[in-house]
């Protein structure tokens, strides 16, 4: 091996691990502010990715019949649910967040999608229609069960997966699909060369890492979550809503991953139950950042797609055994330092 | 209104008994694939294609029950003990994948019903032993194949190979297969490296193989997943030859590789290329019809090849159902034993893979006529001479 090798390799992992950093950290999001450990996270990526190669290919995009059943089941939720305190403000709201906002995207989508509008429109009618599947399934799926234990929490999730799952392969069939990238160019820096896509990843990884940032430290909306997720019963005291938390956390997941998605589709090719591993990937660097801390869970997914692309290079027979055992021992360590208080909340 | 409910309870009745006289002329047909899971690519186009065939073979109908079984064995194994215990069936179809099939061996022997398999691996019918008397399988050895490519690389003058396989029974199967076929042939295998269906990169292995300066590379994947290191290969400026194995032959392969696979050669059963064959082959006309017909009901450029296996497996049983008749009664031990020895004797049965010819020791009966060489030219394939 010599140094251009090397080069190649670590780039190659860098811009594996910014893909696994955006999964780790929304999922490090969904589980301080929910207790959910967000198993699907993955098939949003296969979701964006597939939904985008579709409308790439100038086709209807089968996941926008899902958004449209999942938002009036959203609805039903939601009106159950306030069934008590009904008043038109919130009816409104909840109208206009699981009824108009899929009918609008719906009648978009059936109009843009045929005609090709390019990679910016898109991109953005991608994460409409995948992102608020997150929140819908939060309603309909997590919301009655908020004050479960985390291990039923856990299989909900599971159960969220393998729907998906099963969706997934209705929608896009067997096969999988690549799409065109954002950008073709290729540079040569000395012996190596970047590709366009790879800058395109790591830059967006970075900005919405920053973006982000802004948002926890300066926003309100941001201040809640926060709060939420340091204390959910002191957050409620001072009269922050778990639902409206919650929902808000699911959404960013869910437009993380279809970003995810669509930045990965142009590099390989997405079958509609590749989005598990990848999500994976992102959840060992969750784990190693101990599902708490942002900043961990980002350098330790950078970590993972680095160890991924070497061992690629020397063992590839032995390339997941190789990366899904990083995570012993670093558990080891971590439960040596500090013996974790099992959460029962 | 008393009238009516009797009328009701006598046409159930007369359905009931109906039904009970149909059951004992009926031949069961249990089919239990991959329509789900990874293998779902597979799985699909074989319930598709099972679906086309004739529910009446010598004046008996034909029922088939299909069921998924995901690719995972457990389950092709409760399906199939299922198919038999409570549908009664005479024969089984399945399953997509080489794991799945192995565990279905033992309960076909167990329970004396003869199994065609869909799956490609060799083991699965040799060597031949009490066990695999009733197993028998319509895709091509892996070996036939491998003879294939390695013969084809000697005589492009290729020597030195590159392999990347997948990282699972397929790829592994392949990697031995090719090695034996390649010292055979004089051919020496410079790097050996596998990767993974939902790999999101695979530089790493790429770069392992332009190291080793290979005069070509095979690449032993399944479906579209194998386009991948023949893509990043190409990103890396790798200019040798490019082989693909029989694995990749349906339409999303050329969709989903586009420019980067143009060139490739593999080998692969002669439906394939159907229309480009001479005349003369039995098999282009009844590819041909297989196609139309399956293209009729599913949409244009459906047809797989993998669809195609499970056309022969259901064109070999009916085949084989009109001798087994004579000899016992649908639904009887006979009829599933005499099924066994007409399957066995089947001769130069002309099937949209090949031709097959069984015997007591090879319980596939392909030869040289159900492989041809194709490559990819213009975004189609095309048959080389």
């Amino acid at each position: 091996m010599d140094h251009t090798i090397a080069l190649i390799l670590v780039q190659d992992g860098i811009v594996n691990g910014a893909i696994y950093a955006l999964l780790a950290l929304s999922l490090v999001l969904v589980f301080t502010v929910t207790r959910v450990i967000f198993i699907p996270q993955g098939e949003f990526v296969a979701f964006g990715a597939l939904t985008y190669a579709a409308l790439d290919g100038g086709q209807v995009p089968g996941s926008l019949w899902l958004l449209c059943s999942l938002g009036p089941l959203a609805w039903l939720a939601g009106m159950w649910r306030q069934r008590r305190g009904l008043n038109a403000a919130s009816m409104l709201r909840l109208t206009l967040g699981t009824l108009v906002l899929p009918g609008v995207v719906t009648a978009l989508a059936l109009v843009l999608a045929p005609r090709k509008p390019g990679v910016v429109v898109e991109t953005l009618l991608t994460l409409a229609i995948v992102a608020p599947m997150a929140p819908y399934i939060y309603r309909v799926g997590f919301l009655p069960l908020a004050d479960a234990p985390v291990l039923v929490l856990l299989i909900a999730a599971v159960a969220v997966h393998l729907a998906m799952l099963g969706l997934g392969l209705l929608f896009f069939g067997p096969e999988g699909s690549r799409a065109s990238g954002f950008s073709d160019a290729v540079l040569s820096l000395g012996d190596v060369t970047v590709q366009g896509q790879g800058l395109w990843i790591v830059g967006l990884t970075l900005a919405l890492m920053g973006a982000l940032y802004g948002f926890f430290a300066f926003t309100l909306v941001g201040k809640a979550l926060r709060a939420t997720a340091v204390n959910r019963l002191g957050a409620r005291l001072v009269g922050i809503g778990i639902a409206q938390s919650g929902a808000i956390a699911f959404a960013m997941a869910g437009a993380i991953g279809a970003l995810s998605g669509i930045l990965v589709a142009p590099l390989t090719t997405i079958y509609y139950d590749s989005g598990f591993l990848v999500g994976l990937k992102g959840f060992t660097a969750a784990i190693i950042g101990g599902m708490a801390s942002y900043p961990a869970a980002a350098l330790a997914a950078v970590l993972v797609g680095i160890v991924e692309s070497f061992s690629s290079f020397w063992a590839s027979a032995f390339k997941e055994v190789i990366v899904f055992t990083v995570i012993i021992p670093v558990l080891l360590w971590r439960s040596w330092r500090r013996p974790v208080a099992e959460d029962d909340a | 209104m008393s009238k009516i409910r009797a009328l009701v309870l006598l046409s159930a009745l007369a359905s009931m008994s109906g039904a009970v006289i149909a059951r004992a002329e009926t031949i069961h047909v249990g089919v239990t694939i991959s329509t789900t899971g990874p293998a779902a690519s597979l799985g699909i186009p074989q319930r598709n294609s099972i679906a086309l065939m004739p529910k009446e073979i010598a004046g008996q109908s034909v029922e088939y029950t299909v069921l998924d079984d995901g690719g995972d064995s457990t389950r092709a194994v409760a399906n199939m003990r299922k198919l038999i215990d409570e549908d009664h069936a005479d024969a089984i179809i399945g399953s997509s994948t080489t794991p799945a099939s192995m565990a279905m061996i033992a309960v076909a022997a167990e329970k004396l019903v003869p199994m065609i398999s869909l799956a490609a691996s060799a083991s699965l019918i040799a060597p031949m032993d009490a066990q695999r008397r009733w197993v028998f399988k319509v895709p091509q050895n892996d070996s036939l194949m491998a003879d294939a490519i390695a013969a084809h690389m000697q005589a492009a003058g290729v020597k030195t190979v590159g392999f990347i396989g997948f990282n699972d029974a397929y790829g592994d199967g392949w990697a031995l297969e090719f090695d034996r076929a390649a010292k055979a042939h004089g051919l020496k295998v410079a790097a050996s490296e596998r990767f993974a269906r939902n790999d999101t990169s695979v530089t790493g292995q790429v770069l392992r193989l332009v190291a080793a300066r290979p005069d070509a590379v095979l690449i032993a994947g399944a479906g579209t997943p194998a386009a991948l290191p023949q893509v990043a290969l190409h990103e890396r400026g790798y200019t040798g030859k490019y082989y693909q194995t029989h694995g990749i032959d349906n339409n999303d392969f050329l969709r989903v590789g586009g420019k980067d696979v143009e060139g490739t050669i593999l080998p692969a059963g002669p439906m394939l290329v159907a229309a480009q064959l001479p005349d003369s082959n039995p098999i282009k006309a009844h590819a041909l019809d297989y196609i139309t017909r399956y293209e009729a009901a599913n949409g244009a450029g459906s047809v797989s090849t993998f669809g195609g296996h499970a056309y022969d497996a259901a064109t070999l049983l009916s085949a084989a159902i009109p001798g087994a008749l004579a000899k016992g009664k649908p639904g009887t031990a006979e009829f599933r034993a005499a099924l066994r020895d007409s399957l066995e004797a089947q001769h130069d049965l002309v099937l949209v893979h090949g031709i097959a010819t069984m015997g007591p020791q090879d319980h596939n009966g392909f030869d040289d006529r159900a492989r041809v060489m194709v490559t990819i030219q213009g975004g189609a394939w095309k048959l080389l001479p």
